[in-house]
C-alpha cells in the first residue's frame, strides 16, 4: 500500500514547523513517529497535501528531570520506558511506555504525536489524566499549556488549535504515599487498549486516601477521568472493600464503543475490573 | 522529489525518491535489496525489520525521506560477504525456519534483542519477538536459534 502523493518538509524548528502550518493551512498534517498516521495514509484514509515532519527537531527532544518531569514531544515511547528519571520518579509512564505494541512502535512512536492524535485505544492518554500532565503548546500566537483533563475533547479531537505544536510535556515527580500503576486488556495482535485504565493515589500517614485520580481509555471515544469512583475511594482506607466498592462505580457514566473485539457490554464490565487491579496495585505502591 | 542520502549496509547512497516511498519500498526496489520482505504491511507482522541508527524498525511504516541521512542495516549487511552471522547460523542449525518469509524480520529483531541484552531468559526472547509474527507457528525453534546465537555471541559453548 502506498499513500497518496504529498510535498514533504522537515523543518529544523518548531518556529519554522508552525510557519509551514500557516502557510500550508489544512492541507498540511504534522508527521512524528507516523505509526498512526502512516497507517492511515497507506490506506488512503487520510490524504493531506504536505507532511511536515518534526520527528527531527532537536528541542522536541530529551527528558528534563526537576521538580517535575518535563519531556520532549518527540521523545520517542522506548527512550521514555528506559530512561533512569523517568524509571526513578514516574515509573508508571515508563511501564506504559514500555508496554505500547512492540519495540520496532516503541522505537518510532512518540509522546507528543500520541496525544495529539488521541486515539480511543491509545494507552498514554489514561497515564496523562491520571497523573495530572500538562500538555505545553505552541503555536502562531505563543505558547500555552493545556491540562490533561481539557485536552482530550471527542474521537481523534483534542484540545489543540490547528496551527499549535505539542512541545514538551510536563509529568509530577511522585514520592512517598504516593503511588500509581496502569493496567490494561489488550488486544492480542494489535496491542492497542480494549480497556486500560490508570490509576493514581496519595495516602494520608495513616494510611487513608488522600487524593486520587483514576483514568480509563480504550474503552469508548475518548480517555476520561472516573469521577465517581475517586470520590468514593478518598477518605475511605484504601483497603481491599473500599477499593472494590470505588471500582464498581467506574465506568457507570461513559460513552462506549463496540467493535468486532470486544462488546459494550464486555468494555463496561471490564472497566470495572482493570479499575479495581489498578488501584490495588497504585495502593500498593504508595504503601511502598 | 526529494533528494536523500542513507548509509545502508556501510554504503552511502544519494536517491531521488517521492516523499511518499516507504523505507521497504527504497530498500528493495531502489537499492535491489530484496532480503527485506513485505508481509502485513501494516507495521504488525516484522517481516520488514531493518535497523536504523542500530535500532529496530519496521521499515513499511517508515518513510525513505524519513532515514535521510541516517544508517540502515538491512538483512544483507549483518554479516560480512560469504559468513552467517550467529543469529543466521541458529537459525539454520536449530531449524529456526520453515517456509522462511519471515525470517529476515525475526533476525533482525533479535539482532536488537541481543545488543539490549545479551543474555535474555526463553521469556524475554518471546517478549522481544513480539512484533514478529511466524505463521509456519515455528516460535519455539526461533527461541531456540536465538539462544544459540547469544550463547555464540557471550562465548559460551553453543548445542543446537
Amino acid at each position: 500500500m502506498i499513500p497518496a502523493a504529498f510535498e514533504y518538509f522537515a523543518p529544523g524548528s518548531v518556529a519554522e514547523a508552525i510557519g509551514l502550518l500557516e502557510q500550508h493551512g489544512d492541507e498540511a498534517k504534522l508527521l512524528a513517529g507516523g505509526h498512526s498516521l502512516l497507517p492511515a495514509l497507506k490506506l488512503r484514509l487520510s490524504q493531506p497535501g504536505v507532511l511536515i515532519d518534526i520527528s527531527r527537531v532537536a528541542e522536541l527532544h530529551g527528558i528534563e528531570a526537576g521538580d517535575r518531569l518535563s519531556i520532549g514531544a518527540a521523545t520517542t515511547y522506548a527512550a521514555i520506558a528506559s530512561d533512569p528519571a523517568v524509571l526513578g520518579g514516574c515509573a508508571v509512564l515508563a511501564e506504559c511506555a514500555g508496554q505500547i505494541g512492540d519495540i520496532q512502535v516503541r522505537n518510532r512512536g512518540t509522546l507528543g504525536g500520541a496525544l495529539a492524535h488521541a486515539d480511543p485505544a491509545a494507552d498514554l492518554p489514561a497515564v496523562v489524566l491520571a497523573l495530572d500532565a500538562a500538555i505545553a503548546v505552541q503555536g502562531p500566537a505563543g505558547a500555552r499549556s493545556i491540562s490533561a483533563d481539557d485536552m482530550f475533547v471527542e474521537m481523534l479531537t483534542t484540545a489543540l488549535e490547528p496551527n499549535e505544536v505539542v512541545t514538551r510535556v510536563t509529568f509530577p515527580v511522585l514520592g512517598a504515599g504516593e503511588g500509581a500503576s496502569y493496567a490494561k486488556l489488550k488486544h492480542p495482535a494489535s496491542r492497542y487498549a480494549i480497556v486500560g485504565v490508570a490509576a493514581y493515589v496519595r495516602l494520608h500517614a495513616d494510611g487513608s486516601v488522600a487524593a486520587a485520580r483514576v483514568a480509563v481509555t480504550g474503552a469508548g471515544p475518548r480517555a476520561e477521568r472516573q469521577h465517581a469512583t475517586e470520590s468514593a475511594l478518598v477518605g475511605s482506607a484504601g483497603d481491599a472493600a473500599a477499593i472494590a466498592a470505588a471500582a464498581e462505580l467506574a465506568g457507570e457514566s461513559m460513552e462506549y464503543l463496540g467493535d468486532i473485539h470486544a462488546s459494550e457490554t464486555y468494555r463496561r464490565a471490564m472497566v470495572k475490573v482493570y479499575t479495581r487491579r489498578a488501584l490495588e496495585q497504585a495502593v500498593a505502591r504508595a504503601r511502598g | 522529489m526529494s533528494t536523500i542520502t542513507v548509509t545502508v549496509n556501510g554504503k552511502a547512497h544519494t536517491s531521488t525518491v517521492e516523499p511518499r516511498t516507504l523505507l521497504v519500498h527504497y530498500l528493495r526496489e531502489h537499492l535491489n535489496l530484496t532480503g527485506t520482505h513485505i508481509g502485513c504491511d501494516t507495521s504488525q507482522c516484522g517481516a520488514c525489520v531493518v535497523h536504523v541508527d542500530g535500532k529496530s524498525i519496521k521499515a513499511c511504516t517508515v518513510l525513505a525521506v524519513q532515514v535521510d541521512g541516517a544508517s540502515v542495516t538491512t538483512i544483507e549487511g549483518l554479516a560480512p560477504a560469504g559468513e552467517l552471522h550467529p543469529l543466521q547460523e541458529g537459525f539454520w542449525e536449530c531449524h529456526g525456519l520453515q517456509c522462511g518469509y519471515c525470517t529476515p524480520g525475526m533476525i533482525m529483531a533479535a539482532a536488537d534483542l541481543l545488543q539490549q541484552n545479551p543474555n535474555p531468559s526463553d521469556d524475554e526472547v518471546r517478549h522481544g519477538l513480539e512484533g514478529n509474527l511466524c505463521r509456519c507457528t515455528g516460535y519455539h525453534n526461533i527461541v531456540r536459534a536465538v539462544q544459540y546465537a547469544a550463547a555464540k555471541m557471550r562465548g559460551d559453548e553453543v548445542t543446537a
